[in-house]
């Protein structure tokens, strides 16, 4: 448990346009502590970007995003934030653990020990092995296992299933439930249809 | 954890990195000494024209060396989402940064101060001149890190920006080389350089104070 007090993201207006071509407009959303916001749509509606706004590696063009009330540049956001990408983020020349510890360094040490993490993710005794070694679905988890590490409230996954297996998907579907569970949110992009019990799920569709 | 700790971490994790991949710090520094020990060649027995020249021939080999080590300090990252992950740190951007610049100099420019000296006495040059060498060198390989590393970060996102990189970085790169190679010929003749190197030193304290602020800037454009 990180908090117990509620937090909330809020866009309103938002707009975002590629290449003189409208991805979305005026979309607007509210989330808060325990609720999963899921963003639908076919290939090139604009999931990434809205994903990628969210974390401030785009501006958008149009509207605002606001972290607990303030504008995210003022607020506690980045510090209560984690993001998966597309991109792993973790190097493959340095060893499992050597990636995690980096990780807690550049944000805070969160709920989870990084040994309790790699267990969560069924990667316990991979500690000492290099991240070239292991395969895109061990990638995948490990990258996940740092959403458990640091502290951070809000979730934000871009396509977080690729790459893993059946059991993969469900174990990552109970770690996101537990979050939720525990004053957390997420904000998703899946092609998969997701199956979390008892969680507030609001979805979007860009297309 | 606090922003020291994330500091060093940056710095050992990059020192790690570069232990584990070493012709990261081979390459930059096997070009400064083949250009340096290619000119006695070229040039022919003229010990009193290869002395002449020799903080030249020194000082623009070390440039190119750090010219051609510059893309490294953040491809890597930028390729494997790394670079996202520093961005997002709550942490202050430009110091998270300037430890990748530091760390980046120790394996690049580093190396290039420990072989100089040797590579000074192959050219002929006098030995009271070699302080003051490897005075321009620790003074001014750090600045060239340090500017080249904005150039680096608002082309990292291009597919090929070795060009537009030299082109942007080559033109400042210029004082450092003039004050630094006149420095050392002045102590070659034995005369006072005090003025060069202050110069150097201002060169370099006004880089590190304001170089990582533009390169945690243009990085975030780069990654958009």
């Amino acid at each position: 448990m990180q908090t117990q007090s509620t937090h909330s993201l809020e866009g309103t207006g938002l707009s975002c346009i590629r290449d003189d071509r409208v991805l979305f407009e005026e979309l607007a959303f509210e989330l808060v502590s325990g609720q999963v916001l899921l963003l639908e749509g076919k290939n090139g509606s604009g999931k990434t970007s809205l994903l990628r706004i969210l974390c401030g590696f785009r501006e958008p063009d149009a509207g605002e995003i606001n972290w607990c009330g303030d504008a995210v540049k003022d607020s506690q956001f980045y510090a209560q934030m984690a993001y998966v990408g597309h991109l792993d983020g973790i190097k493959k020349e340095l060893t499992v653990l050597e990636n995690l510890k980096m990780s807690v360094a550049l944000s805070s040490a969160g709920q989870y020990s990084i040994h309790e993490a790699l267990t969560k993710v069924h990667m316990a005794g991979y500690d000492d092995i290099l991240v070239q070694a292991l395969s895109a679905g061990q990638k995948r988890r490990l990258s996940l296992a740092r959403l458990l590490i640091t502290e951070n409230v809000l979730w934000i996954l871009d396509e977080p299933f690729t790459s893993l297996d059946k059991q993969g998907i469900a174990l990552i579907e109970t770690l996101m439930t537990e979050h939720c569970a525990n004053g957390g949110m997420i904000v998703l992009t899946s092609h998969h249809d997701i199956d979390l019990h008892g969680v507030d799920v609001q979805r979007i569709n860009l297309s | 954890m606090s922003l020291s700790h994330a500091f060093f971490a940056v710095i050992r994790r990059d020192l790690v990195l570069a232990l584990r991949r070493r012709s990261e710090i081979a390459n930059p520094l096997l070009f400064f000494i083949l250009v340096i020990t290619l000119f006695p060649l070229g040039i022919g027995a003229q010990p009193h024209l290869l002395q002449a020249i020799a903080p030249g021939i020194i000082w623009v080999s070390a440039l190119l060396a750090a010219m051609l080590s510059l893309d490294s300090l953040f491809r890597s990252d930028f390729d494997d989402g790394s670079l996202e992950q520093i961005l997002l740190s709550p942490h202050p951007t430009s110091v998270l940064v300037l430890a990748k610049i530091i760390a980046h100099w120790l394996v690049t420019g580093l190396p290039l101060l420990v072989v100089a000296p040797l590579l000074a006495v192959f050219l002929g040059m006098p030995n009271h001149a070699l302080g003051i060498l490897l005075l321009t060198l620790l003074l001014g390989t750090p600045v060239l890190s340090l500017i080249g590393a904005i150039g680096v970060a608002l082309t990292v996102g291009l597919r090929r920006g070795g060009m537009i990189l030299s082109l942007l970085v080559l033109p400042l790169y210029v004082p450092v080389l003039i004050f630094a190679g006149n420095a050392v010929q002045m102590a070659g003749s034995g005369l006072p350089v005090d003025a060069q190197i202050n110069i150097l030193i201002s060169i370099l304290l006004m880089a590190l104070v304001l170089a990582p602020l533009p390169v945690a800037s243009a990085l975030k454009m780069s990654i958009n």
